[in-house]
């Protein structure tokens, strides 16, 4: 079931892909430009994290990060992390476009990763039956921060894709909050030996258009009773701009009567947004006869729905012979 | 001493359990995401997919879907599908995904989907699965601002009558069944397991305006509503030309009886000569006789699908409306200051 595979040094081919750890384990300290932030983790291997200073970036679409939990929380009881790939496409401005995503049975031990690699194209083939746009962007795992063992996935990976990024989704939520970043990595090397890898942290957008289009409140809660139908969503909606407008004119007050400092920006933000109401003289006009279009609509379906019913009764109900 | 009131392990095992109607349908965050993705990268060609989830007392578990590759039509293909479909599965169930097949799902077109493909896939998903469900995703419903998904499941009893093809008024009266029999619709519920919730809480704070709500508060349903409009009438005219067939199915109909009266005339009255000559009567009926062949009657089935859909677009264009009201008193109220 896994695949052949040489590792970096293993002495013989086996039938599961070894990845055998570097050696190097001296503390690394390099100055990199603008901005080198170096953090040494307490472990044996040691991890070096740069914040970013190059213009690749990355947009996650919300079903990665959901598919990211779910595989999480039906992980088998032995695993720690989950470790799969993602899939997506590259825009032409050098973004990486994070679109979907996949797991992958692995198992980790102590000095050695194996990963389930015909698993991993098996998935790929039949993704790509599906939506063949989509491609190996780079791959995910739980957990917070790079480890060691991480460097050898990655270093797969780079095989198949060049550049592929490496996305870490805390679930364990470390720090206190939710972290979701994303990095690229740079061997280190030393003339001929490659001494360590390099992981550079890049931004993470996370487009979350999409969710807010199916609705926020369906995402977040834990259950939800009742999808909203549409004059349930009109009232919300309504009672939220009311809100907006509520807290506008609570800033204004508040400003003209001296409690807040006068912000510029965002009184001109307020006089655009007022003075975009287009000031039509014959509003009243066009908002009736809007009204009378559809109230004529409301009136057209009614008739049909009693046409209907007449139809069914002569067709159906009937009993003509 | 065992219990008299308890029943004995035998008693248990051996007793049916009838299966609790289904109420309620609950779907993942998770499967509700991937079919919007789904359906909406490939609107507006119509996609299907696969349901995953488990079967629990009066509610259907939706945990995960798969989409389905678009098939052309080809004989060589079909095979190719149905690997497909356990490769997707046997991967699935190697990281824990729940390997049981509920339903479909399918995207479809300002809500034109009650056709008999729909009934006939139907009745193939009902011979293998106990309980399974569909569920009907909208996009371009979607782009208004409301979530467009419904989960329906046949009737019982149409289902009974379809397995015997049998639309005859007759059968259709004795069971009092009309249109509106045909497709049940299962409430859904939407659930999110807690780590998402958390992450979801987290990542996306409580914002005061969401893009569903710039989408609602958009003036123009114009296209929309044109759009709804326009496959209304192209479904009456449907309806009218099922209407024509029963018209001329009754008329034939009363013709032949007519015929039948006075064939039956004529033996009568031959039997009247012979019985004064002394012969034997001819007898009342003949069989052979083409008159006396029953004429089929149409299938109601079509006319019952056309019906659901004009309904339908019936209460999108109500719903709409509804919303345009709203939006125009708002903007009236907002231009008076």
């Amino acid at each position: 079931m896994y695949a052949a595979c040489r590792g970096l040094s293993s002495p013989n081919e086996t039938l599961i892909l070894h990845l055998p750890r570097p050696r190097s384990k001296s503390p690394l300290s390099r100055e990199i430009g603008a901005g080198a932030t170096s953090r040494m983790a307490a472990s044996v291997d040691t991890v070096l994290q740069f914040s970013s200073s190059t213009e690749l970036s990355a947009r996650v679409q919300p079903l990665v990060i959901f598919n990211i939990c779910d595989c999480y929380v039906r992980r088998p009881d032995q695993a720690e992390r989950v470790i799969g790939t993602l899939l997506g496409s590259i825009l032409p401005d050098g973004t990486v476009d994070i679109r979907n995503s996949y797991a992958i049975p692995h198992n980790e031990f102590s000095d050695q990763v194996a990963l389930d690699i015909e698993y991993h194209h098996n998935m790929l083939l039949s993704h790509q039956k599906v939506n063949p746009k989509e491609v190996i962007v780079g791959w995910y795992s739980t957990g917070f921060g790079v480890s060691g063992g991480s460097a050898l996935i990655h270093e797969f990976y780079s095989r198949e894709v060049t550049n592929p990024v490496h996305l870490t989704v805390d679930t364990g939520f470390n720090n206190g909050h939710a972290s979701i970043k994303a990095y690229v990595s740079t061997n280190l090397s030393l003339g001929d030996r490659p001494l360590a890898t390099q992981f550079q942290e890049i931004h993470v957008d996370l487009r979350m258009v999409e969710a807010e289009r199916v609705g926020l409140d369906i995402l977040k809660k834990q259950t939800v009773d009742k999808l909203p139908n549409d004059l349930d969503g009109m009232e919300a909606t309504m009672q939220r701009l009311l809100s907006l407008v509520d807290s506008v004119y609570e800033y204004v007050d508040n400003v003209v009567e001296g409690r807040i400092p006068a912000d510029n920006n965002i009184g001109r933000f307020i006089a655009d947004s007022v003075a975009s109401i287009p000031k039509l003289s014959d509003l009243d006009k066009l908002v009736n006869d809007s009204i009378q279009d559809h109230l004529l609509m409301l009136y057209l379906s009614s008739i049909t729905r009693t046409q209907l019913s007449l139809a069914e009764k002569l067709n159906t109900a009937a009993q003509i012979l | 001493m065992a219990n008299p009131a308890a029943r004995s392990f035998l008693q248990v095992a051996s007793a049916e359990e009838a299966a609790p109607p289904l109420r309620v349908v609950q779907i993942e965050g998770l499967a509700v995401l991937k079919i919007i993705k789904h359906c909406k990268e490939f609107s507006p060609a119509l996609v299907t997919g696969q349901l995953l989830g488990l079967d629990v007392g009066s509610v259907l578990e939706v945990t995960n879907c798969f989409p389905f590759p678009i098939r052309e039509e080809d004989e060589e293909i079909e095979a190719e599908g149905a690997n497909y479909q356990l490769d997707m599965l046997r991967c699935l169930r190697e990281v824990n995904v729940d390997n049981n097949t509920v339903g479909w799902y399918q995207s479809t077109f300002l809500g034109s989907y009650q056709t008999v493909e729909l009934i006939e896939t139907f009745m193939n998903y009902q011979e293998n699965i106990r309980r399974c469900v569909c569920i009907i995703y909208d996009p371009s419903s979607s782009n208004q601002g409301v979530l467009a998904l419904k989960a329906l499941k046949l009737s019982d009893s149409f289902m009974d009558l379809y397995k015997n093809n049998n639309f005859t008024g007759e059968k259709l009266r004795a069971k009092n069944m009309s249109w509106v029999d045909i497709f049940e619709e299962i409430p859904i519920k939407v659930s999110n397991s807690a780590l998402i919730s958390a992450f979801m809480a987290e990542l996306e704070g409580d914002s005061p305006v969401t893009q569903c709500d710039y989408d609602r508060l958009q003036l123009s349903s114009g296209p929309f509503v044109e759009r709804n409009m326009d496959f209304l009438i192209k479904c009456m005219d449907d309806l009218f030309v099922e209407q024509q067939k029963f018209q001329y199915h009754y008329r034939n109909l009363s013709r032949q009886q007519a015929q039948q009266q006075a064939w039956l005339q004529k033996r009568r009255t031959e039997n009247m000569a012979r019985k004064a000559a002394g012969e034997e009567p001819l007898p009342e009926e003949d069989l052979s006789n083409p008159i006396f062949k029953p004429i089929p009657e149409p299938s109601r089935l079509e006319s019952f699908l056309v019906t659901n859909q004009i309904a339908n677009y019936c209460n999108q264009i109500n719903g709409v409306s509804g919303q345009s009201f709203s939006r125009l008193y708002l903007m009236k109220a907002l231009h008076e200051d």
